[in-house]
């Protein structure tokens, strides 16, 4: 009996032949990542080493990645003096991968790693961050755990005590319409199977859409599986994950591709075919509650964002540059841009789609998580409604519970800001 | 014997349970003072109420769901609350265990604001209304956690054993 790629590359973490799911064991990690909330993961830290007699010091330097991006530039004294902390543990640990705020090297985690080639297939991830998920797009086993859970990580070098879990086969065929994306194939899939349909499980995605699909549109699915309950969302690597890595990456040694057994065991098969899929929305306040578009067009909309770690990369910004370019962002809605990173917002600049933003009336914001998750710029006034390409609706998330949060692709975001209500990006000219 | 004080429905999320814009608090002993900071009734309750320890938080399936924020954990671990619903999240349990905030699922759990609750080896008894639920056993590999006093003692055991 076979593994599936969880299993292979935990068994492997872990220094065994084989496991299978329930299986306890305490795998190895190569890359333990952390943002803001390394604040906490330090005061743990240190308790772990209290009344040891032992120097804190983490397991190994290297391994470690801090990318300060919640809330950049600092909102409050309270998040400036977390950074500060942050940094200075930084430097007395010797801890090199660190991605500070700049305009260079700073931006999202979840596009700062992949990036700069922090991730290999077959490898594992962990991140005080539920969508660390995102990093499966490139083969690896990566998944999100709480501050105490990286304390221990960064004392020891490996997750304590985790099961390995049993897989769902997530398998793709067909090719998109135009308009339609990876996101909205992976807010289908959450609408399919709930947003508790992967609780406890691994996400794997196969199928010709999946091979055919670019690196970019891979880490939509990987960064949403989490929506769905997973544990981790991975994408088997391929010919693409290569050339990601080599060509925007810039790696070129040590790349090892690993793909799960052909006789793995799953739990689960889910089917789905996107030659007829159609834009699809979530709507509030819910990720699972998923509708096509024809059933919210014409909802009003106060405030639009492009970015996140799902939907803030270069093709994002192209699909959305290619309909706003030359047009006005309704005087009805106002509309925000987060770049996921330093340097697509510098890409995104060469090829004049943040001209083109800004003289649509969209207001191009630093990159970062922005607006997101509430903290930080674009809060929303009470009753108002955001059309999104960020991850998540629950209530409160944009920083009000009286406001309301729908999720769509960049393509639908950009066609809704030239009327200011939910617009079908494929009714024609906007 | 523990009486429910609070009950929510399916998918509340660690975005209800520890909102957002408190993220940059994160010492234990201040988180809990924004728990379902949204709800300003129960916040309210929580902050100037004696919360009794072992009075439970009643939720439906996927409780947690969302952000890895162990906030969401420390801020209900700082009132000794017990949280029984009918499904939980992975990392929200999973922060739950690593920091000793009791949960347990109990799949078919019913129960009202104000029932009291019995909780034995197997099962959720509601004393109020004479039912009882079964609820799933913890996983060795989180009873060792616990057994432990939480992760962080038992990163320490490991820590001082392997050095
Ligand atoms: S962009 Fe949003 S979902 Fe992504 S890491 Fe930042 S806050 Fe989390």
């Amino acid at each position: 009996m076979g593994m599936t790629l969880a299993e292979k590359i935990l068994a492997r973490a872990a220094g065994l032949e084989r496991v299978k799911p329930g299986d306890i064991i305490e795998p190895q990690v190569d890359l333990a990542m952390s943002h803001e909330n390394a604040a906490l993961v330090i005061n743990q830290f240190f308790k772990v080493f209290e009344e040891t007699n032992l120097q804190p010091k983490v397991w190994n330097a290297d391994n470690i990645a801090i990318i300060f991006d919640h809330r950049v530039p600092a909102e409050s004294a309270k998040t400036a003096n977390n950074q500060k902390k942050i940094r200075e543990f930084l430097k007395e640990q010797g801890i090199k991968k660190f991605h500070e705020i700049r305009g260079d090297e700073g931006g999202i985690c979840h596009q700062i790693l992949p990036e700069n080639g922090y991730v290999r297939p077959g490898t594992v991830v962990v991140g005080t961050d539920s969508h660390t998920t995102s990093h499966g797009a490139l083969g690896a086993f990566a998944f999100g755990i709480g501050a105490t859970e990286m304390a221990a990580v960064w004392a020891l070098g490996r997750v304590l005590n985790i099961e390995v879990p049993g897989s769902i086969k997530v398998v793709v065929q067909g090719e998109f319409s135009p308009a339609v994306q990876a996101k909205d194939l992976i807010l289908h899939l959450i609408g399919k199977i709930s947003a508790q349909g992967a609780n406890f499980k691994a996400i794997e995605f196969h199928g010709s859409t999946i091979e055919n699909m670019p690196t970019s549109g891979r880490l939509t699915l990987s960064n949403m599986a989490v929506e769905a309950g997973a544990t981790a969302g991975m994408v088997p690597s391929d010919e693409e994950t290569l050339r990601y890595l080599k060509e925007t990456a810039h790696v070129d040694e040590g790349i090892e591709l690993m793909v799960p057994d052909a006789d793995a065991v799953y739990e689960q098969i889910v089917e789905i075919n996107v030659d007829d899929l159609c834009p699809q929305i979530a709507c509030p306040n819910m990720v699972d509650n998923v509708k096509h578009i024809d059933e919210v067009v014409g909802i009003k909309v106060h405030q639009i964002v492009i970015g996140s770690c799902t939907n803030g990369r270069l093709d994002d910004l192209a699909a959305a540059a290619d309909i706003l370019r030359g047009k006005k962002v309704s005087h009805d809605t106002r509309m925000l841009i987060f770049p996921a990173s330093g340097r697509i917002y510098q890409e995104a600049l060469e090829l004049g789609y943040i001209s083109d933003f800004m003289a649509s009336g969209a207001l191009v914001m630093n990159p970062g998580c922005g607006c997101c998750l509430g903290i930080h710029q674009g809060a929303l006034a009470s009753n108002e409604v955001a059309l999104s390409t960020t991850n998540r609706n629950f209530k409160g998330r944009m920083g009000n519970a009286e406001a309301e949060v729908y999720l769509c692709s960049p393509t639908v975001a950009a066609a809704s800001a030239l009327t200011g209500e939910i617009t079908d990006p494929r009714n024609g000219e906007h | 014997m523990g009486k429910v004080i609070y009950k929510v429905g399916d998918d509340i999320s660690t975005d209800v349970i520890y909102p957002g814009r408190f993220m940059a608090t994160v010492l234990p002993s201040e988180t809990p003072m924004f728990a379902f900071a949204d709800d300003k009734a129960f916040n309210k309750k929580l902050r100037t109420e004696d919360i009794e320890p072992g009075s439970i938080i009643v939720g439906g399936n996927n409780f947690g769901c969302g952000s890895s924020r162990e906030q969401a954990a420390s801020c209900l671990k700082g009132y000794e609350v017990i949280v029984i619903a009918k499904g939980i999240a992975r990392i929200f349990m999973q922060n739950a265990i690593n920091l000793g905030l009791k949960t347990i699922i109990a799949p078919e759990i019913e129960a009202s604001e104000g029932d009291e609750i019995e909780i034995d080896e197997a099962n959720v008894h509601n004393k109020t209304t004479g039912k009882s639920f079964l609820y799933e056993p913890i996983s060795p590999a989180r009873d060792a956690i616990v057994e432990a006093g939480g992760l962080i003692a038992y990163a320490r055991e490991k820590l001082i054993a392997e050095n």
